[in-house]
């Protein structure tokens, strides 16, 4: 508890000095500016050596009296007050409230400091990147939207939370998993895998995969979101659990796992906390349709957008193993992607007893 | 009303799309034969046509097919001689119009409902003199215009008696006229009819009588008519009889009892125009086989010299060589055939253009005045374009253009500021521009589309100057175009006189006119976008000052200087706008508009251009007096009515409401009420010597 009082009155400061900005300025008679750092791939490097994207230096000035960036600054200002508000009342909220929150129509004026929440969901991402504060350091989550079965003990707001007790269910990942928030107990899984879709996640826990290999499953629904990536992050580093990642073989999901590991180029500030640069990826792979031999008529053929998508992955910096080079390659050669869910033309069950069982044993995953 | 063309054709005639079959001719004796009819047959019917007869045949040639437009009509034929009268005699014209509900059957009907109209119109020109008032207003084609080739709004003599014919035979009433020629003179006082069958005056009243007015002539009819405002209504015509005549004052009391006024803005009598004689080219062969009898020359050649303009006695005899006739043979003599070679020769012979100093243009300065007086709007400007000639007729265009709202108005709506949900725009405002017409001063209120001032229009690429505009259709926006076309011969598409004909050198000159306009507004449009945009930044500025300044109070925990925060970020506003420089651009220090002559601008901050001009009107407008209501009729019997009317119209002026200013007719079609601004008496007299300043340039807010 003392941790969390200490971090969130360093937030807290941050946040007043965004108003000592303004204030300084304006007694020198300057145009307030406030220095963010770029959001894009022109300022993210991937440092090799740690097998993570890191930002770069590059900053981008925001200031008040700048025609193009005066609403802009004025939004920032206005959403930091929000959060402020939030810390004060120690709450925490989505990017949706946050958005209701600050939008009102402006005195005088026919204009809403907020139209959409497409304005105020980045200017979030700026205060993150700028202030060098987390999400959840800002009390900002989003939706529960992964689930976790498997031999770990959690407290949650102190409750005991067993997830080798909740049934197929699972535990529900709240967004916000900072030790302040989440105490992870007990852990006495041998690895941990990272499942891209909830259907095949239900598939293994149904099925007890779990348990017969005990090991801790984990899904986001798709991409995952912070909550999710931060708690493997924090089993694979407080555990030392191996990563697996399991995901479509398309150019997604090797983007999604690319995610994983190396964190994202949007919020590369974060993956510091976030990455896994020893995540594996389990599958699907390229070569996976011949190995297992899965018929051509379960494959679906690669769109334009796929193709340019995976030639651009091909070019990232961190793609360029060879294994990668290669598996990327196939697919664009092969012309086709795989579900997941392709595999339940062999066997309703082959997931969980032929597919995992064989890769496990064969140790068949890149990294 | 240049009704040339109405009747038969004294002169050079130019309809060069006759939608009307040939003209009736109101000859007396109309020996029209008939085909499979024999002589004898023919000879029977063979009779006198009464001028009441040609009339009722005729009155949609006259302007009289309806009642709506025949009391129109009635009170422009009236006006339009008090003003020709007026201005022939140097005189600036004050006028008075006055509608008046006839009881029918014992009661009153409301305006609308009015089926009975006494119409009076009172001048301050030259008078008449008493011998000529019978004639003048009980005998049909009796007039001083006909005879002579000049600029003027009458022309055939008709005008006034067929108003009172009109009268005569749909009330029965004969026409009032008092007329005095100057103060040392008495006033004669008339009741006239027309004897339908010899088109000879009848006299029922004639006497000497007490009258206030030093000088002039009111004419008193009693008209079936119908009264509606709006569109082509008698209001109409007579606010835009004021936009081309700012010279003139004129006081016009409505039938509901109101008393507009729209006062002389503009103190100088137009020039007077100078009679010419017809060129060569512009007259038809008919024409020329009358002028041919007509003459008073002896000679052939004498007669091309003498009865038309350009034509020397050298070039007549070179005429007479080419057309192998003798210059010397009587003009009488001049048979058909012979005729026509002259003719053709004629129309073949290089001849020099006519004169063009016999035009009086209204003049860039009336019109921008008579635009200013009449429509609020931001930016006004005039242009005259030299004379030029068509069909051996000289002509000039003028076109005028007043643009947008003024900056008062502009605000206005915006007040409301309504929370805008998600998605939810500003609505568009799809309001056209609005085409007043003019002949000869006159305003033309009927087949607009059939004009080819209005076609002109149309065809302006007014997209070129920052307008909107749809294929085929008028600009957009918040405007009102004038064209005016004086002429000693305007050429009507119809008798009825309400088009303008499609002549390409017309057609030109319009055309011309009509883009400097439009290169003007662009101009103005442009700059003001400039201003504007510099505005709207440091409005921004101010806007989001607000929101930036509490965020950081509550930041920092409600223990900012605000005000002190407020007063620095502003400041810093100002110097990063540009300051002094936008102030400029914003026309806040008082520099004129640069590249637009003859043009005024309204801006939140005062005008700019013909800043004189403006202030003029401006003093003109807040000067308005009430109309002197006992000086107007010194006849007991006609006294009654203008009690009663008094004590109507006292007692509407109490509760005069914005109402009543819309249901005028509004030049800007939607937002009618703010478009004009006819004043009224009883106005707060104001004493601006300055042309007034809007006031609401305190706060101006950002405009999305
Ligand atoms: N208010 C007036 N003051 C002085 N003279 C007038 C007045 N009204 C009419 N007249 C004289 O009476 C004449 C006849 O008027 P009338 O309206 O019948 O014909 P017009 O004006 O010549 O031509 P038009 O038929 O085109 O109107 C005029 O030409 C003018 O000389
Ligand atoms: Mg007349």
């Amino acid at each position: 508890m003392t941790t969390k009082q200490i971090k969130t009155t360093a937030v807290e400061n941050k946040l007043i000095g965004l108003a000592d900005i303004v204030i300084t300025a304006a007694e020198r008679s300057k145009d307030p500016t406030i220095a963010i750092p770029i959001r894009a791939l022109s300022n993210v490097a991937f440092n090799e050596r740690k097998g993570l994207i890191e930002m770069g230096n590059k900053k981008q000035a925001r200031s008040f009296f700048n025609v193009g960036m005066a609403k802009k600054f004025m939004q920032t200002v206005l959403v930091a007050d929000a959060l402020f508000e939030l810390q004060r009342a120690d709450l925490t909220t989505s990017l949706r409230e946050i958005y209701y929150r600050t939008k009102h129509t402006i005195q005088d004026s026919h204009e809403n400091t907020f139209d959409t929440q497409d304005e105020s969901d980045p200017v979030i991402e700026d205060l993150e990147v700028s202030l060098g504060a987390l999400r959840e350091e800002l009390h900002v989550r989003a939706e529960n939207s992964g689930s976790i079965v498997g031999p770990v003990v959690f407290g949650d707001d102190g409750d005991r939370v067993d997830c080798a007790r909740l049934g197929k269910g699972g535990y529900s990942v709240p967004s916000i998993v900072e030790p302040e928030y989440l105490e992870v107990r007990r852990c006495t899984a041998d690895f941990l895998l990272l499942v891209e879709k909830g259907t095949q996640w239900n598939r293994l826990s149904e099925d007890k995969f779990w348990r017969r290999y005990n090991c801790v499953l984990l899904t986001g629904n798709g991409q995952p979101p912070r909550g999710v990536r931060r708690l493997a992050r924090r089993l694979h580093e407080e555990y030392k659990l191996p990563v697996y990642v399991l995901v479509d073989n398309d150019p997604w999901g090797y983007y999604i796992y690319s995610v994983i590991k190396q964190g994202s180029i949007n919020l590369a500030f974060e993956s510091q906390r976030m990455a896994i640069p020893k995540a594996k990826f389990m599958g699907l792979s390229s070569a996976d349709p011949e190995r297992y031999g899965l018929p051509r008529n379960v494959g679906i053929k690669l769109n334009e957008k796929d193709i340019a998508r995976a030639k651009e992955l091909m070019n990232y910096q961190w793609f360029q193993k060879p294994a990668w080079q290669v598996e990327i390659k196939r697919m664009l050669t092969s012309g086709l992607k795989y579900e997941l869910d392709a595999l339940a033309n062999k066997d309703f069950q082959y997931l969980t007893k032929k597919y995992l069982p064989r890769k496990l044993k064969e140790k068949d995953w890149l990294d | 009303m240049n009704k040339k063309n109405a009747l038969t054709q004294p002169a050079p005639s130019a309809s060069p799309r006759k939608t009307v079959p040939e003209p009736v001719a109101p000859k007396k004796v109309a020996a029209r034969p008939v085909q499979q009819v024999t002589a004898v047959e023919m000879g029977a019917r063979q009779r006198e046509i009464s001028v009441s007869e040609f009339f009722t045949k005729n009155r949609h040639l006259l302007g009289f097919d309806n009642p709506r437009k025949a009391l129109l009509t009635c009170v422009k034929e009236a006006v339009d001689n008090a003003l020709d009268a007026c201005e022939e005699a140097g005189i600036l014209p004050d006028v008075m119009v006055r509608l008046e509900v006839v009881p029918t059957g014992g009661t009153t009907p409301s305006p609308s409902q009015a089926t009975r109209f006494r119409i009076t119109v009172m001048d301050n020109g030259p008078g008449i003199v008493r011998q000529q008032i019978p004639r003048i207003f009980a005998k049909l084609l009796y007039g001083s215009k006909f005879h002579r080739l000049r600029m003027s709004r009458g022309q055939q003599g008709i005008g006034i008696s067929a108003a009172g014919m009109y009268g005569q035979l749909t009330t029965g009433k004969p026409v009032k006229i008092i007329s005095r020629t100057g103060p040392k003179a008495v006033a004669h006082f008339f009741e006239v009819q027309i004897d339908t069958k010899k088109n000879e005056p009848l006299v029922h009243e004639n006497k000497q009588i007490e009258w206030n007015q030093p000088q002039g002539t009111q004419v008193t009819l009693e008209v079936e008519g119908k009264y509606q405002k709006g569109r082509a209504s008698v209001d109409e015509w007579l606010e835009q009889t004021s936009i081309a005549n700012p010279h003139v004052r004129l006081i016009y009391q409505t039938p509901e009892g109101e008393t507009n006024e729209y006062p002389r803005t503009y103190h100088e009598l137009p020039p007077a125009p100078r009679e010419i004689k017809p060129h060569p080219y512009g007259i038809e062969f008919g024409m020329l086989l009358k002028m041919l009898q007509d003459t008073k020359s002896h000679s052939l050649s004498g007669f091309l010299s003498s009865d038309f303009c350009r034509v020397s006695p050298q070039l007549a005899d070179e005429i007479c060589k080419t057309a192998m006739v003798s210059p010397t043979m009587k003009p009488r003599d001049l048979k058909s055939h012979a005729a026509e070679t002259l003719y053709q020769t004629i129309q073949n012979t290089k001849i020099m253009a006519p004169p063009t100093n016999c035009i009086s243009p209204i003049g860039e300065k009336a019109i921008l005045s008579g635009l200013y007086k009449q429509i609020k709007g931001e930016f006004y400007t005039a242009v005259s374009r030299p004379p030029a000639v068509y069909r051996g007729n000289p002509f000039i265009i003028e076109a005028g253009l007043a643009y947008g709202n003024r900056p008062e108005n502009q605000t206005k709506p915006k007040q409301l500021a309504m929370p805008k949900a998600e998605g939810e725009g500003e609505d568009e405002d799809s309001e056209l521009a609005r085409v007043i017409r003019y002949a000869n001063r006159v305003p033309l209120l009927y087949q607009q589309s059939a004009c080819s001032m209005f076609k002109a229009v149309l065809s302006t690429s007014w997209k070129n100057y920052g307008v909107t505009q749809s294929r085929g259709a008028l600009p957009g926006g918040p405007m009102v175009i004038f064209v005016h076309m004086a002429s000693v011969w305007v050429p009507f598409t119809s008798e009825s006189k309400e088009a303008i004909a499609d002549y390409d050198e017309i057609q030109k000159e319009i055309t011309l006119a009509l883009r400097e306009c439009g290169r003007r507004l662009g101009l103005f449009l442009r700059r003001r976008e400039r201003a504007a945009s510099e505005y709207r930044r440091r409005n921004i500025f101010e806007l989001y000052i607000e929101e930036v300044v509490e965020a950081c109070n509550r930041l920092k925990g409600g223990k900012l200087l605000k005000e002190k925060l407020k007063a620095q970020l502003r400041k810093i506003a100002t110097s990063r706008t540009g300051g002094m420089k936008t102030d400029q651009a914003l026309g806040k220090t008082g520099t004129g508009p640069e590249g637009l002559p003859h043009s005024i601008i309204v801006t939140s901050e005062g005008v700019e251009g013909e800043v004189e001009l403006a202030s003029q009107v401006e003093a003109d407008a807040a000067a308005t007096v009430p109309p002197v209501d006992a000086d107007l009729l010194g006849d007991e019997k006609l006294s009654v009515g203008a009690t009663k009317s008094r004590a109507k119209k006292a007692h509407l002026r109490a509760d005069k409401t914005p109402q009543s200013k819309a249901a005028q007719m509004g030049l800007f079609a939607e937002k009618g009420s703010s478009g004009k601004k006819p004043i009224r008496t009883r106005t707060q007299p104001e004493k601006p010597n300055k042309p007034k300043r809007p006031a609401n340039a305190a706060a101006p807010r950002r405009k999305k």
